[in-house]
């Protein structure tokens, strides 16, 4: 790897390159030194890789397959916390189904949303920096105080929406967050309300402003209409940056946990009790680190696996300029 | 691809352009479809921030009241104030603990990215594989070892968790970032200021380091808003409510929103409201670098 300027010598006059040098895969004293700096300029990430990023994997890949009650040291017990998991534990599966389904529901209200909102500000429309800025608060607004607001908004009978909701003449309206059919509609709607106007969107935005003007242009000689642009042009110009959007979406939803673990504590009767709501119950309230960090592995093992399989989609539907 | 100006403005040129046309019915609708947005994300605001200023009974009024007869701007005074909801010192927690992570983050991914993007050495690229590896990972893997390393420790029921860890290094994300702007400043600056005999410090410091400012503005807007609403792992590791950051201490608000008796809400509004204050103060600080990194990110894809 080197484009550093190299001391060009006759082989004959390459000087002996010493151990140090040998050890730190350089050839001149000048490129040791260089390399020496490199390690100290590192070093703080490799400690860092050691303690609390790289080692801390291996070692929950270890604790996977053991029984740790943290106070005692793990008990080596084979393949029993994944047979558990798969088998034996009655909240495993349902949890699992449960983050599918907000899944499910989440990524394509937040990923069409996004893009329904960037298309707008993309009119140039007067204010758009101040609708920019409003769409984009709600992203900022710290997971806890995000789920109190619709914790409030939401509220049976003193909340705003089911005043309205009664003066438009429901008689009944729903419980949200507070009955077990509609919790996990609503902690959906939360998600999907601080999700549609962050990130998400801007990445859209800046994608529409990369389209070349000239492919509209041309467009609209020929007699094409909006819809027409939109789908020949647009989607497909866009495709790489949907693609991106959507994996960060899906891996986003996966790993849902704060505002079901505020607004119900994973209830009313399990209805949000998602999958890593299960992994924090295990291994922070049961102290069952063997099988807490099982579950953390499966759930590492589903988000690689999905990301692959898009990877692999992409190709059939995602369109790079210039291929 | 670098984008010096994301959201290019309108110029005069358009703005004319746009005031000779008559307004078409669909700009109508269009303005009709924004504004049904600007409700639909403004309304809830707009409640919690009414709600933050009404007295007790209008809290628990039936039907609800949209607006305060008389804002109660004391709400804010006395939320400071109330016993066993100590919402001053939780502030205090989450403001240092924020501060000292996004300090040591920048600091330490730049020291790393300049490693990675300028030196060579054996196990660079091993070194710079792994760290990617890390990224693809869920946080939620790391965290049981990292508890149980910290337990060791006995750092349970401290903030020493929460922000020694972006002393080393911050994590993959700013690495990564940092690594990817250094690699585009022209190598011939650091050549030459070498030849002039400037030691690699004094090069990082006062050659690179000023032409860095976008990704260390970006970098360290990520990592504060990230901190600051950070809820997962402050929830692990304190347990006594004068350890809590304003995350933590609002969930324990809500589970009891009550004081010897007495309801709380309109004061839980409150406490809201300052929770979100500095998220979005810290946002407005450094928009326009924020919004350019954020951008980068996705079109890099």
């Amino acid at each position: 790897m080197g484009t550093d300027a190299r001391v060009i010598t006759p082989a004959r006059a390459q000087p002996h390159p010493s151990l140090l040098a040998r050890l730190v895969g350089a050839q001149t004293a000048v490129q040791t030194h260089r390399a020496l700096w490199g390690y100290l300029f590192a070093l703080p990430w490799v400690l860092g890789l050691i303690f609390f990023f790289g080692g801390p994997i291996l070692a929950s890949l270890y604790f996977g397959f053991t029984e740790y009650a943290i106070l005692s040291p793990p008990k080596f017990i084979g393949l029993a916390n994944y047979d558990r998991a798969f088998n034996k534990d009655d909240l495993f599966w349902p949890s699992l189904g449960r983050t599918f389904l907000f899944t499910l529901m989440f990524v394509p209200s937040a990923i069409v949303g996004s893009l329904a909102l960037a298309l707008l500000l993309n009119q140039k429309l007067k204010g758009t920096t101040f609708f920019r800025t409003l769409f984009y608060i709600p992203h900022l607004i710290p997971a806890v105080a995000l789920t109190v607001l619709w914790m409030a908004i939401l509220q049976p009978r003193m909340g705003p929406v089911n005043a309205v909701l009664r003066a438009l003449g429901v008689a009944d309206p729903p419980g949200w967050l507070a009955t077990r059919d509609t919790a996990l509609l609503s902690v959906t709607i939360i998600n999907v309300w601080a999700a549609v106007g962050g990130n998400t969107m801007l990445i859209f935005l800046a994608g529409l402003q990369g389209i070349p003007n000239e492919y509209y242009e041309a467009a609209s000689i020929d007699g094409a209409s909006a819809w027409a642009k939109f789908r020949k042009i647009t989607l497909p110009m866009l495709s790489p940056t949907i693609f991106f959007n959507l994996v960060l979406a899906i891996i986003a939803a996966l790993k849902v946990f704060t505002t079901a673990w505020v607004a119900t504590q994973g209830g009313p009767s399990y209805a949000t009790w998602f999958f890593v709501l299960h992994i924090y119950n295990e291994a922070f309230q049961n102290f069952r680190m063997g099988y807490g960090s099982a579950l953390a592995w499966i759930l590492a093992v589903i988000l690689i696996a999905f990301t692959l399989i898009q990877v692999y989609a992409s190709r059939k539907w995602v369109y790079y300029d210039g291929d | 691809m670098a984008i010096s100006q994301p959201f290019p403005a309108a110029t005069p040129a358009s703005r004319a352009d746009r005031r000779r046309k008559p307004l078409r019915p669909s700009r109508v609708v269009l303005y009709a479809v924004v504004l049904f947005f600007a409700a639909l994300f403004g309304f809830p605001l707009l409640w919690t921030l009414m709600a933050s200023l009404k007295t007790v009974q209008e809290t628990f009024a039936y039907p609800p009241v949209f607006f305060p007869a008389v804002p109660q701007f004391g709400n804010y005074i006395r939320v400071l104030s109330v016993e066993r909801i100590p919402v001053l010192l939780w502030t205090w927690n989450a403001a240092y603990i924020t501060a000292l992570t996004t300090l040591g983050t920048v600091i330490t991914a730049s020291l790393v990215g300049y490693s990675f993007a300028r030196f060579s050495y054996r196990g660079r690229d091993a070194l710079f594989l792994i760290t990617l590896a890390t990224l693809t990972l869920p946080a939620q893997v790391t965290l049981i070892p990292q508890f149980v390393l910290f337990h060791r420790l006995g750092w349970i029921n401290t903030h020493l968790p929460l922000w020694v860890p972006a002393w080393f290094g911050g994590g993959a994300f700013g690495i990564f970032l940092m690594r990817q702007f250094f690699l585009t400043i022209p190598r011939d600056l650091d050549e030459a200021a070498l030849i002039d005999g400037a030691s690699y410090p004094r090069i990082f410091w006062s050659v690179l380091l000023p032409l860095l400012k976008p990704p260390i503005v970006t970098l360290a807007i990520i990592t504060a808003l990230a901190t600051w609403s950070d809820y997962q792992s402050p929830i692990i590791y304190l347990n006594s409510p004068d350890k809590f950051t304003i995350s933590v201490g609002l969930h324990f608000f809500v589970q009891s929103p009550e004081v010897g008796g007495e309801p709380l809400q309109h004061l839980l509004m409150a406490a809201c409201v300052l929770a979100m204050i500095p998220a979005v103060i810290i946002f407005f600080a450094g928009q326009r670098y924020f919004v350019q990194g954020v951008v980068m990110s996705g079109l890099k894809g």
